[in-house]
Protein backbone atom coordinates (compact mmCIF):
# COMPACT_ATOMS: atom_id res chain seq x y z
CA UNK A 1 0.00 0.00 0.00
CA UNK A 2 1.04 3.29 -0.37
CA UNK A 3 2.71 5.38 2.28
CA UNK A 4 0.60 8.10 3.72
CA UNK A 5 2.82 10.65 5.29
CA UNK A 6 1.59 12.08 8.67
CA UNK A 7 3.69 14.87 10.16
CA UNK A 8 4.13 14.52 14.14
CA UNK A 9 2.80 17.34 16.26
CA UNK A 10 4.63 17.10 19.69
CA UNK A 11 6.56 19.19 22.02
CA UNK A 12 10.20 18.21 22.69
CA UNK A 13 9.11 14.65 21.74
CA UNK A 14 5.93 14.68 24.05
CA UNK A 15 3.37 13.30 21.15
CA UNK A 16 -0.08 15.28 20.91
CA UNK A 17 -2.95 13.15 20.65
CA UNK A 18 -3.82 14.87 17.38
CA UNK A 19 -0.71 12.57 16.02
CA UNK A 20 -2.21 9.19 17.60
CA UNK A 21 -5.71 10.50 15.48
CA UNK A 22 -4.00 10.75 12.21
CA UNK A 23 -1.85 7.69 12.39
CA UNK A 24 -5.22 6.04 13.19
CA UNK A 25 -7.13 7.55 10.49
CA UNK A 26 -3.70 6.45 8.49
CA UNK A 27 -4.00 3.01 8.39
CA UNK A 28 -7.47 2.81 6.96
CA UNK A 29 -6.21 4.47 3.63
CA UNK A 30 -2.70 3.03 3.50
CA UNK A 31 0.49 2.51 5.27
CA UNK A 32 1.12 5.59 7.59
CA UNK A 33 4.90 6.89 7.73
CA UNK A 34 5.68 9.96 10.23
CA UNK A 35 7.45 12.83 10.23
CA UNK A 36 9.05 14.03 13.15
CA UNK A 37 10.71 16.94 13.04
CA UNK A 38 12.83 18.58 15.69
CA UNK A 39 14.30 17.12 19.38
CA UNK A 40 13.24 14.28 21.53
CA UNK A 41 12.36 11.38 18.85
CA UNK A 42 13.58 8.88 21.78
CA UNK A 43 10.62 10.26 23.78
CA UNK A 44 8.50 9.92 20.84
CA UNK A 45 9.11 6.57 19.41
CA UNK A 46 7.22 4.01 21.19
CA UNK A 47 3.95 5.97 21.00
CA UNK A 48 4.51 6.34 17.34
CA UNK A 49 5.18 2.67 16.76
CA UNK A 50 2.43 2.07 19.11
CA UNK A 51 -0.01 3.72 17.16
CA UNK A 52 0.61 2.28 13.69
CA UNK A 53 3.65 4.03 11.97
CA UNK A 54 5.22 1.74 9.52
CA UNK A 55 8.33 3.73 9.55
CA UNK A 56 9.26 7.50 11.03
CA UNK A 57 11.73 9.76 8.95
CA UNK A 58 13.27 11.33 11.34
CA UNK A 59 14.77 15.38 10.82
CA UNK A 60 16.02 16.50 14.03
CA UNK A 61 18.36 19.71 12.65
CA UNK A 62 17.68 22.25 15.05
CA UNK A 63 17.38 24.74 12.14
CA UNK A 64 14.20 23.41 11.14
CA UNK A 65 12.34 24.72 13.99
CA UNK A 66 14.66 27.73 13.92
CA UNK A 67 12.24 29.74 11.60
CA UNK A 68 8.55 30.29 11.18
CA UNK A 69 7.10 27.33 9.13
CA UNK A 70 9.00 27.67 5.83
CA UNK A 71 11.98 24.71 7.17
CA UNK A 72 9.34 22.47 7.43
CA UNK A 73 7.35 22.60 4.41
CA UNK A 74 10.92 22.13 2.67
CA UNK A 75 11.80 18.71 4.51
CA UNK A 76 8.14 17.62 3.57
CA UNK A 77 8.36 18.67 -0.01
CA UNK A 78 11.80 17.03 -0.29
CA UNK A 79 10.15 13.89 1.01
CA UNK A 80 6.99 13.93 -1.05
CA UNK A 81 9.31 14.30 -4.07
CA UNK A 82 11.20 11.26 -2.98
CA UNK A 83 8.53 8.95 -1.40
CA UNK A 84 5.99 9.84 -3.42
CA UNK A 85 3.13 9.08 -1.09
CA UNK A 86 -0.39 8.59 -1.87
CA UNK A 87 -1.59 11.78 0.55
CA UNK A 88 0.12 14.06 3.31
CA UNK A 89 -1.81 14.38 6.62
CA UNK A 90 -1.32 17.48 9.10
CA UNK A 91 -3.07 18.09 12.14
CA UNK A 92 -5.30 21.21 11.70
CA UNK A 93 -3.54 24.01 14.08
CA UNK A 94 -2.37 27.09 13.01
CA UNK A 95 0.60 25.94 12.36
CA UNK A 96 0.21 22.62 10.96
CA UNK A 97 -2.38 24.26 8.34
CA UNK A 98 0.47 26.74 7.39
CA UNK A 99 2.92 24.22 6.99
CA UNK A 100 0.33 22.21 4.68
CA UNK A 101 -0.22 25.87 2.47
CA UNK A 102 3.16 25.97 1.41
CA UNK A 103 3.50 22.43 0.55
CA UNK A 104 0.56 22.56 -1.19
CA UNK A 105 2.24 25.40 -3.59
CA UNK A 106 5.58 23.51 -3.33
CA UNK A 107 4.96 20.53 -4.46
CA UNK A 108 1.50 21.74 -7.12
CA UNK A 109 -1.07 20.02 -4.63
CA UNK A 110 -4.68 20.99 -3.51
CA UNK A 111 -4.75 21.45 0.13
CA UNK A 112 -8.25 20.27 2.36
CA UNK A 113 -8.31 22.32 5.49
CA UNK A 114 -10.24 21.57 9.14
CA UNK A 115 -11.36 18.43 7.95
CA UNK A 116 -13.10 15.66 10.31
CA UNK A 117 -12.94 13.08 8.26
CA UNK A 118 -11.10 11.20 5.19
CA UNK A 119 -11.88 8.60 3.27
CA UNK A 120 -11.09 6.53 0.08
CA UNK A 121 -13.25 6.60 -2.65
CA UNK A 122 -11.55 4.48 -5.65
CA UNK A 123 -8.33 6.23 -5.56
CA UNK A 124 -9.44 9.71 -4.76
CA UNK A 125 -8.89 11.19 -1.04
CA UNK A 126 -12.71 12.51 0.06
CA UNK A 127 -12.77 14.91 3.11
CA UNK A 128 -15.94 15.87 5.07
CA UNK A 129 -15.70 19.66 6.33
CA UNK A 130 -17.81 20.95 8.84
CA UNK A 131 -18.54 24.10 7.90
CA UNK A 132 -20.16 27.70 8.75
CA UNK A 133 -19.38 26.54 12.47
CA UNK A 134 -21.01 23.26 11.88
CA UNK A 135 -23.81 24.23 10.03
CA UNK A 136 -23.37 22.54 6.81
CA UNK A 137 -21.16 19.24 6.09
CA UNK A 138 -19.45 19.33 2.84
CA UNK A 139 -16.97 16.29 1.08
CA UNK A 140 -14.35 17.76 -1.00
CA UNK A 141 -11.61 16.58 -2.96
CA UNK A 142 -8.27 17.22 -4.80
CA UNK A 143 -7.67 17.48 -8.29
CA UNK A 144 -4.08 18.39 -8.50
CA UNK A 145 -1.05 16.70 -7.00
CA UNK A 146 -1.20 14.91 -3.48
CA UNK A 147 -3.55 15.54 -1.59
CA UNK A 148 -2.43 16.98 1.71
CA UNK A 149 -5.40 17.43 4.34
CA UNK A 150 -5.13 19.20 7.88
CA UNK A 151 -7.43 16.57 9.70
CA UNK A 152 -8.99 18.30 13.03
CA UNK A 153 -8.05 17.47 16.65
CA UNK A 154 -10.73 15.16 17.86
CA UNK A 155 -12.08 14.08 14.74
CA UNK A 156 -10.80 10.37 15.00
CA UNK A 157 -10.82 8.14 18.03
CA UNK A 158 -7.43 6.78 18.44
CA UNK A 159 -6.69 3.01 18.65
CA UNK A 160 -3.45 1.62 19.33
CA UNK A 161 -2.07 -1.40 16.30
CA UNK A 162 1.54 -2.08 16.82
CA UNK A 163 4.59 -1.10 13.65
CA UNK A 164 7.77 -1.04 13.36
CA UNK A 165 7.99 2.29 13.41
CA UNK A 166 11.77 1.46 11.09
CA UNK A 167 13.86 5.19 11.37
CA UNK A 168 14.72 6.85 8.42
CA UNK A 169 16.58 9.78 9.10
CA UNK A 170 16.80 13.08 6.75
CA UNK A 171 17.39 16.21 6.28
CA UNK A 172 17.33 19.23 3.62
CA UNK A 173 19.80 21.88 2.50
CA UNK A 174 17.43 24.93 3.60
CA UNK A 175 16.97 27.41 1.14
CA UNK A 176 17.52 31.12 1.45
CA UNK A 177 14.10 31.82 0.92
CA UNK A 178 13.11 29.88 4.21
CA UNK A 179 15.26 31.59 6.49
CA UNK A 180 13.45 34.76 6.54
CA UNK A 181 11.59 34.83 9.57
CA UNK A 182 14.12 33.97 12.30
CA UNK A 183 12.56 32.87 15.74
CA UNK A 184 14.52 34.53 18.46
CA UNK A 185 13.06 34.26 21.11
CA UNK A 186 10.13 31.86 22.27
CA UNK A 187 8.17 32.52 25.41
CA UNK A 188 6.02 29.80 26.85
CA UNK A 189 3.02 30.80 29.49
CA UNK A 190 2.91 27.78 32.23
CA UNK A 191 -0.26 26.24 31.59
CA UNK A 192 -0.68 23.85 34.52
CA UNK A 193 -1.68 20.28 34.21
CA UNK A 194 -4.88 20.66 32.17
CA UNK A 195 -5.44 19.56 29.07
CA UNK A 196 -4.89 21.37 25.67
CA UNK A 197 -7.73 22.93 24.31
CA UNK A 198 -8.47 21.60 21.30
CA UNK A 199 -7.27 17.57 22.25
CA UNK A 200 -9.28 17.35 25.41
CA UNK A 201 -12.10 14.86 26.05
CA UNK A 202 -14.05 17.68 27.84
CA UNK A 203 -14.05 20.98 27.96
CA UNK A 204 -15.52 23.13 30.59
CA UNK A 205 -16.25 27.01 29.26
CA UNK A 206 -17.27 30.18 30.97
CA UNK A 207 -18.51 33.44 29.54
CA UNK A 208 -19.48 36.72 30.20
CA UNK A 209 -21.94 35.61 33.17
CA UNK A 210 -19.15 34.35 35.33
CA UNK A 211 -18.49 38.40 36.07
CA UNK A 212 -14.32 38.77 37.03
CA UNK A 213 -11.13 36.90 36.58
CA UNK A 214 -11.58 35.65 40.45
CA UNK A 215 -14.92 33.61 39.54
CA UNK A 216 -13.10 31.65 36.72
CA UNK A 217 -12.18 29.55 39.70
CA UNK A 218 -15.63 28.10 40.27
CA UNK A 219 -15.39 27.25 36.39
CA UNK A 220 -11.75 25.79 36.53
CA UNK A 221 -12.41 23.85 39.72
CA UNK A 222 -15.04 22.16 37.74
CA UNK A 223 -12.62 21.31 35.00
CA UNK A 224 -10.29 19.62 37.14
CA UNK A 225 -13.11 17.26 39.02
CA UNK A 226 -13.37 16.25 35.21
CA UNK A 227 -10.03 16.42 33.95
CA UNK A 228 -11.23 18.77 31.63
CA UNK A 229 -9.91 21.84 29.83
CA UNK A 230 -10.93 25.39 30.51
CA UNK A 231 -12.14 27.48 27.78
CA UNK A 232 -13.51 31.17 27.83
CA UNK A 233 -15.78 32.79 25.38
CA UNK A 234 -14.86 35.86 23.51
CA UNK A 235 -17.14 38.14 26.07
CA UNK A 236 -14.76 36.71 28.69
CA UNK A 237 -11.67 37.29 27.25
CA UNK A 238 -12.22 40.29 25.96
CA UNK A 239 -12.84 41.48 29.54
CA UNK A 240 -9.86 40.02 30.59
CA UNK A 241 -10.46 37.33 32.85
CA UNK A 242 -9.22 34.73 30.90
CA UNK A 243 -6.15 34.72 28.31
CA UNK A 244 -6.78 34.53 24.75
CA UNK A 245 -5.45 31.33 23.92
CA UNK A 246 -8.46 29.84 25.41
CA UNK A 247 -11.00 31.82 23.79
CA UNK A 248 -13.38 29.15 21.53
CA UNK A 249 -15.39 30.10 19.03
CA UNK A 250 -14.81 32.10 15.80
CA UNK A 251 -11.58 34.35 15.84
CA UNK A 252 -10.58 31.56 18.43
CA UNK A 253 -10.16 28.02 18.93
CA UNK A 254 -12.23 25.68 17.04
CA UNK A 255 -13.19 22.59 19.72
CA UNK A 256 -14.83 19.25 19.05
CA UNK A 257 -14.89 17.41 22.41
CA UNK A 258 -16.71 14.50 23.78
CA UNK A 259 -18.38 16.56 26.36
CA UNK A 260 -18.75 20.32 26.46
CA UNK A 261 -20.04 22.40 29.53
CA UNK A 262 -21.07 25.86 28.87
CA UNK A 263 -21.48 27.99 31.91
CA UNK A 264 -22.70 31.84 31.77
CA UNK A 265 -22.47 31.57 27.84
CA UNK A 266 -25.23 33.22 25.82
CA UNK A 267 -24.33 31.26 22.79
CA UNK A 268 -24.24 34.33 20.20
CA UNK A 269 -23.00 32.58 16.49
CA UNK A 270 -19.48 33.58 17.54
CA UNK A 271 -19.03 31.35 20.23
CA UNK A 272 -21.10 27.86 18.21
CA UNK A 273 -18.55 28.53 15.71
CA UNK A 274 -16.26 26.82 17.74
CA UNK A 275 -18.01 24.37 19.36
CA UNK A 276 -21.27 23.50 17.70
CA UNK A 277 -19.57 20.26 16.62
CA UNK A 278 -19.31 18.83 20.51
CA UNK A 279 -20.49 15.46 21.04
CA UNK A 280 -22.60 16.15 23.75
CA UNK A 281 -23.32 19.64 24.94
CA UNK A 282 -24.59 21.22 28.58
CA UNK A 283 -25.09 24.50 29.53
CA UNK A 284 -26.04 26.49 32.71
CA UNK A 285 -27.52 30.07 32.22
CA UNK A 286 -29.57 32.12 34.17
CA UNK A 287 -31.43 33.77 30.89
CA UNK A 288 -33.82 30.75 29.45
CA UNK A 289 -34.22 32.65 26.39
CA UNK A 290 -30.00 32.21 25.90
CA UNK A 291 -29.38 30.58 22.24
CA UNK A 292 -26.96 28.38 23.60
CA UNK A 293 -30.20 26.43 25.20
CA UNK A 294 -31.10 25.38 21.43
CA UNK A 295 -27.82 23.45 20.92
CA UNK A 296 -27.87 21.70 24.68
CA UNK A 297 -28.29 17.84 25.17
CA UNK A 298 -29.17 19.22 28.53
CA UNK A 299 -30.04 22.36 29.76
CA UNK A 300 -29.99 23.83 33.78
CA UNK A 301 -31.70 27.58 33.94
CA UNK A 302 -30.25 28.79 36.94
CA UNK A 303 -27.49 30.62 39.00
CA UNK A 304 -23.73 29.49 37.50
CA UNK A 305 -22.57 30.06 41.14
CA UNK A 306 -25.06 27.77 42.97
CA UNK A 307 -25.26 25.14 40.27
CA UNK A 308 -21.74 24.50 39.17
CA UNK A 309 -20.12 24.48 42.36
CA UNK A 310 -22.67 21.98 43.35
CA UNK A 311 -22.37 20.16 40.26
CA UNK A 312 -18.40 19.91 41.43
CA UNK A 313 -19.23 18.83 44.33
CA UNK A 314 -21.61 15.94 43.62
CA UNK A 315 -18.90 14.63 41.03
CA UNK A 316 -16.30 14.48 43.89
CA UNK A 317 -19.11 12.41 45.85
CA UNK A 318 -19.79 10.27 43.18
CA UNK A 319 -16.01 8.84 42.31
CA UNK B 1 6.63 52.83 4.30
CA UNK B 2 4.46 51.29 1.81
CA UNK B 3 1.74 49.64 3.21
CA UNK B 4 -0.67 46.83 1.69
CA UNK B 5 -4.08 45.87 3.56
CA UNK B 6 -5.63 43.11 2.18
CA UNK B 7 -9.35 43.08 3.14
CA UNK B 8 -12.21 40.61 2.32
CA UNK B 9 -15.69 41.38 2.27
CA UNK B 10 -17.67 37.91 4.13
CA UNK B 11 -21.75 37.11 4.93
CA UNK B 12 -22.33 38.45 8.10
CA UNK B 13 -21.45 36.18 10.53
CA UNK B 14 -24.78 36.59 12.40
CA UNK B 15 -26.96 35.64 9.09
CA UNK B 16 -27.54 32.04 8.05
CA UNK B 17 -25.16 30.80 5.64
CA UNK B 18 -25.12 28.20 3.15
CA UNK B 19 -23.95 26.91 0.14
CA UNK B 20 -25.55 27.33 -3.50
CA UNK B 21 -26.57 23.69 -4.06
CA UNK B 22 -26.10 24.44 -7.64
CA UNK B 23 -22.32 26.60 -7.52
CA UNK B 24 -21.14 25.05 -4.24
CA UNK B 25 -19.68 28.15 -3.64
CA UNK B 26 -20.98 30.59 -0.80
CA UNK B 27 -24.75 31.61 -1.32
CA UNK B 28 -23.52 35.42 -1.22
CA UNK B 29 -26.70 36.91 -2.52
CA UNK B 30 -29.02 35.42 0.43
CA UNK B 31 -26.62 37.30 2.92
CA UNK B 32 -25.70 40.97 3.79
CA UNK B 33 -21.65 41.50 3.21
CA UNK B 34 -19.46 43.30 5.26
CA UNK B 35 -15.52 43.75 5.92
CA UNK B 36 -14.05 40.42 7.75
CA UNK B 37 -13.84 41.51 11.47
CA UNK B 38 -10.46 40.69 11.53
CA UNK B 39 -9.31 42.73 8.79
CA UNK B 40 -10.52 45.76 10.55
CA UNK B 41 -7.57 44.92 12.72
CA UNK B 42 -5.21 44.79 9.99
CA UNK B 43 -5.92 47.98 8.73
CA UNK B 44 -5.49 49.58 12.19
CA UNK B 45 -1.91 48.10 12.64
CA UNK B 46 -1.12 49.68 9.05
CA UNK B 47 -2.48 52.47 10.07
CA UNK B 48 -0.71 53.11 13.32
CA UNK B 49 2.45 52.25 11.89
CA UNK B 50 2.25 54.61 8.96
CA UNK B 51 0.93 57.20 11.92
CA UNK B 52 4.55 56.37 13.37
CA UNK B 53 7.13 55.96 10.75
CA UNK B 54 5.20 57.92 7.66
CA UNK B 55 4.05 56.33 4.35
CA UNK B 56 0.56 55.66 2.62
CA UNK B 57 -1.82 52.73 3.21
CA UNK B 58 -3.02 51.23 -0.19
CA UNK B 59 -6.27 48.65 0.55
CA UNK B 60 -6.03 45.47 -1.76
CA UNK B 61 -9.65 43.20 -2.30
CA UNK B 62 -10.81 40.61 -4.63
CA UNK B 63 -14.55 39.76 -4.77
CA UNK B 64 -17.60 40.09 -7.03
CA UNK B 65 -18.40 43.11 -8.23
CA UNK B 66 -20.58 44.41 -5.52
CA UNK B 67 -18.36 43.23 -2.76
CA UNK B 68 -17.49 46.83 -2.02
CA UNK B 69 -17.98 47.02 1.43
CA UNK B 70 -14.78 46.24 2.75
CA UNK B 71 -12.46 48.17 0.57
CA UNK B 72 -14.92 50.89 1.66
CA UNK B 73 -14.68 50.74 4.87
CA UNK B 74 -11.03 50.42 5.12
CA UNK B 75 -11.04 53.68 2.94
CA UNK B 76 -13.01 55.51 6.11
CA UNK B 77 -10.68 54.73 8.54
CA UNK B 78 -7.90 56.15 6.52
CA UNK B 79 -6.46 53.95 4.03
CA UNK B 80 -5.35 55.79 1.16
CA UNK B 81 -6.48 54.29 -1.66
CA UNK B 82 -7.95 51.12 -3.09
CA UNK B 83 -7.25 48.36 -5.36
CA UNK B 84 -10.28 46.47 -6.24
CA UNK B 85 -10.09 42.84 -8.24
CA UNK B 86 -13.11 41.93 -9.79
CA UNK B 87 -13.55 38.93 -12.76
CA UNK B 88 -16.08 36.82 -13.09
CA UNK B 89 -13.58 34.21 -13.68
CA UNK B 90 -12.31 34.62 -10.22
CA UNK B 91 -15.26 33.16 -9.07
CA UNK B 92 -15.37 29.71 -7.00
CA UNK B 93 -11.56 30.30 -6.25
CA UNK B 94 -9.95 28.27 -3.73
CA UNK B 95 -7.55 29.50 -0.89
CA UNK B 96 -4.63 28.43 -2.95
CA UNK B 97 -5.85 30.09 -6.65
CA UNK B 98 -6.72 32.94 -4.33
CA UNK B 99 -3.55 33.29 -3.21
CA UNK B 100 -1.86 33.11 -6.97
CA UNK B 101 -4.22 36.00 -7.83
CA UNK B 102 -3.38 38.27 -5.11
CA UNK B 103 0.13 37.42 -5.36
CA UNK B 104 -0.04 38.86 -9.15
CA UNK B 105 -2.15 41.84 -7.51
CA UNK B 106 0.92 42.77 -5.27
CA UNK B 107 3.18 41.50 -8.18
CA UNK B 108 2.23 45.26 -9.40
CA UNK B 109 2.58 46.86 -6.36
CA UNK B 110 5.27 48.64 -4.67
CA UNK B 111 4.94 47.97 -0.90
CA UNK B 112 7.30 47.25 2.64
CA UNK B 113 4.92 45.11 4.37
CA UNK B 114 1.76 43.55 3.19
CA UNK B 115 -0.71 42.88 6.21
CA UNK B 116 -3.91 40.67 6.81
CA UNK B 117 -6.32 39.45 9.35
CA UNK B 118 -5.08 36.12 10.42
CA UNK B 119 -8.70 34.64 9.16
CA UNK B 120 -11.82 35.23 7.36
CA UNK B 121 -15.31 34.63 9.29
CA UNK B 122 -16.21 32.74 6.42
CA UNK B 123 -13.90 29.91 5.48
CA UNK B 124 -11.55 30.29 8.14
CA UNK B 125 -8.51 28.46 6.62
CA UNK B 126 -6.11 30.85 8.13
CA UNK B 127 -3.47 30.00 5.12
CA UNK B 128 -3.95 32.57 2.62
CA UNK B 129 -0.77 35.12 4.30
CA UNK B 130 1.26 31.66 4.38
CA UNK B 131 0.46 31.10 0.94
CA UNK B 132 1.07 34.39 0.02
CA UNK B 133 4.61 34.18 1.92
CA UNK B 134 5.63 31.16 -0.11
CA UNK B 135 4.76 32.66 -3.71
CA UNK B 136 6.19 36.20 -2.62
CA UNK B 137 9.57 34.37 -1.29
CA UNK B 138 8.61 36.73 1.53
CA UNK B 139 9.24 36.25 5.28
CA UNK B 140 6.22 35.01 6.76
CA UNK B 141 5.42 36.69 10.08
CA UNK B 142 1.91 35.48 11.03
CA UNK B 143 -0.41 35.65 13.97
CA UNK B 144 1.35 38.44 15.26
CA UNK B 145 0.20 40.22 18.23
CA UNK B 146 2.71 42.84 18.24
CA UNK B 147 4.43 44.22 15.55
CA UNK B 148 7.95 46.35 15.50
CA UNK B 149 9.02 48.26 12.79
CA UNK B 150 13.11 49.80 12.88
CA UNK B 151 14.12 50.72 9.64
CA UNK B 152 14.53 47.84 7.55
CA UNK B 153 14.07 45.42 10.25
CA UNK B 154 10.86 43.99 11.76
CA UNK B 155 9.88 42.24 14.69
CA UNK B 156 6.43 40.41 16.06
CA UNK B 157 5.25 38.26 18.62
CA UNK B 158 3.69 34.98 16.88
CA UNK B 159 1.02 34.15 18.97
CA UNK B 160 0.96 30.25 19.43
CA UNK B 161 -0.89 27.42 21.68
CA UNK B 162 2.56 27.91 23.90
CA UNK B 163 2.52 31.49 24.46
CA UNK B 164 4.56 33.20 21.78
CA UNK B 165 7.52 33.32 19.97
CA UNK B 166 9.51 36.44 18.49
CA UNK B 167 9.98 36.33 15.26
CA UNK B 168 12.08 39.12 13.27
CA UNK B 169 12.64 39.39 9.64
CA UNK B 170 13.79 41.98 7.19
CA UNK B 171 11.11 44.06 5.14
CA UNK B 172 9.04 43.68 2.69
CA UNK B 173 7.26 41.21 4.99
CA UNK B 174 4.07 39.53 5.15
CA UNK B 175 2.23 40.05 8.55
CA UNK B 176 -1.04 38.79 9.93
CA UNK B 177 -2.69 39.59 12.65
CA UNK B 178 -4.64 38.19 15.19
CA UNK B 179 -7.70 40.19 16.87
CA UNK B 180 -5.85 41.37 20.00
CA UNK B 181 -3.53 43.50 18.65
CA UNK B 182 -4.99 46.62 18.94
CA UNK B 183 -8.73 48.61 19.05
CA UNK B 184 -10.04 49.54 15.71
CA UNK B 185 -10.77 52.57 15.19
CA UNK B 186 -14.12 53.47 14.30
CA UNK B 187 -14.51 55.51 10.86
CA UNK B 188 -15.30 59.06 11.53
CA UNK B 189 -17.94 61.41 9.55
CA UNK B 190 -14.84 63.07 8.05
CA UNK B 191 -13.41 60.26 7.19
CA UNK B 192 -16.55 58.88 5.84
CA UNK B 193 -16.68 61.57 3.63
CA UNK B 194 -13.38 61.68 2.87
CA UNK B 195 -13.44 58.45 1.32
CA UNK B 196 -15.60 59.36 -0.89
CA UNK B 197 -12.79 60.89 -3.09
CA UNK B 198 -10.58 58.50 -2.05
CA UNK B 199 -9.09 56.98 -5.67
CA UNK B 200 -10.32 52.97 -6.46
CA UNK B 201 -8.75 51.03 -9.17
CA UNK B 202 -10.73 48.10 -10.52
CA UNK B 203 -8.95 45.70 -12.17
CA UNK B 204 -9.72 42.67 -13.84
CA UNK B 205 -7.99 39.47 -14.28
CA UNK B 206 -6.07 39.92 -17.12
CA UNK B 207 -4.86 43.89 -15.60
CA UNK B 208 -2.70 41.66 -13.60
CA UNK B 209 -1.29 38.68 -15.96
CA UNK B 210 -3.66 36.50 -14.21
CA UNK B 211 -3.60 32.95 -16.11
CA UNK B 212 -7.48 32.16 -16.54
CA UNK B 213 -6.70 28.27 -16.47
CA UNK B 214 -5.01 29.25 -12.76
CA UNK B 215 -8.29 30.70 -11.09
CA UNK B 216 -11.71 29.85 -10.26
CA UNK B 217 -13.72 26.79 -9.85
CA UNK B 218 -12.25 24.77 -12.93
CA UNK B 219 -8.63 26.39 -11.65
CA UNK B 220 -8.59 25.31 -8.39
CA UNK B 221 -6.74 22.49 -7.33
CA UNK B 222 -9.44 21.18 -4.82
CA UNK B 223 -13.09 20.81 -5.35
CA UNK B 224 -16.12 20.48 -3.39
CA UNK B 225 -17.85 17.35 -4.25
CA UNK B 226 -21.64 18.54 -2.52
CA UNK B 227 -23.33 20.34 0.41
CA UNK B 228 -25.62 19.61 2.72
CA UNK B 229 -27.40 21.78 5.90
CA UNK B 230 -26.46 19.98 8.85
CA UNK B 231 -29.12 17.81 10.57
CA UNK B 232 -30.25 19.82 13.97
CA UNK B 233 -29.64 18.59 16.84
CA UNK B 234 -32.04 16.61 18.64
CA UNK B 235 -33.98 18.92 21.51
CA UNK B 236 -32.30 18.37 24.82
CA UNK B 237 -33.73 18.72 28.49
CA UNK B 238 -34.25 22.13 29.81
CA UNK B 239 -34.68 22.56 33.81
CA UNK B 240 -35.10 25.04 35.75
CA UNK B 241 -32.53 25.43 38.96
CA UNK B 242 -34.27 24.97 41.97
CA UNK B 243 -32.11 24.26 44.25
CA UNK B 244 -31.07 20.35 42.68
CA UNK B 245 -29.96 21.79 39.30
CA UNK B 246 -26.34 20.76 40.36
CA UNK B 247 -27.11 17.23 41.17
CA UNK B 248 -30.00 16.86 38.16
CA UNK B 249 -26.86 17.93 35.85
CA UNK B 250 -24.54 15.35 37.58
CA UNK B 251 -27.41 12.55 37.04
CA UNK B 252 -27.37 13.37 33.21
CA UNK B 253 -23.65 13.60 32.81
CA UNK B 254 -23.23 10.15 34.96
CA UNK B 255 -26.05 8.41 32.30
CA UNK B 256 -23.36 9.73 29.59
CA UNK B 257 -20.75 7.82 31.64
CA UNK B 258 -18.68 11.09 32.05
CA UNK B 259 -18.94 10.72 35.75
Amino acid sequence: MAEILVLVDHADGAVKKVTLELLTKARELGTPAAVFIGAGYDDAKDKLAEYGAAKVYVADDPQLSGYVVAPKAELLAKLVADAQPAAVLVPATAEGKEIAARLAVKTGSGILTDAVDLKLDGDAFVAEQSIFGGSSIVHSTVTTGIPIVALRPNSTPPAPEQAAAERVDVSVELSDAAKLAKVVDRVVVPKGDRPELTEAAIVVSGGRGVGSAESFSVIESLADQLGAAVGASRAAVDSGWYPHQSQVGQTGKTVSPQLYIAAGISGAIQHRAGMQTSKTIVAVNKDPEAPIFELVDFGVVGDLFKVVPQLTEEIAKRK
Amino acid sequence: MKIVVLVKQVPDTAADKRLDPDTLTVDRAAVDGLINEMDEFAIEEALQLVEKHGGEVTVVSMGPEDATEAYKKALQMGADKAVFLTDPALAGSDALATSYALAQVLGTLEYDLVVLGCEASDARTSIVPALLAERLGLPQLTFASKVEVDGSSIKINRQTDYGHDVVEASLPAVVSVVEKINEPRYPSFKGIMAAKKKPVESLDAAAVSIEPAKVGAAGSWSKVLDAAVAPPRAKGVIVTDEGSGGVELADFLASKKFV
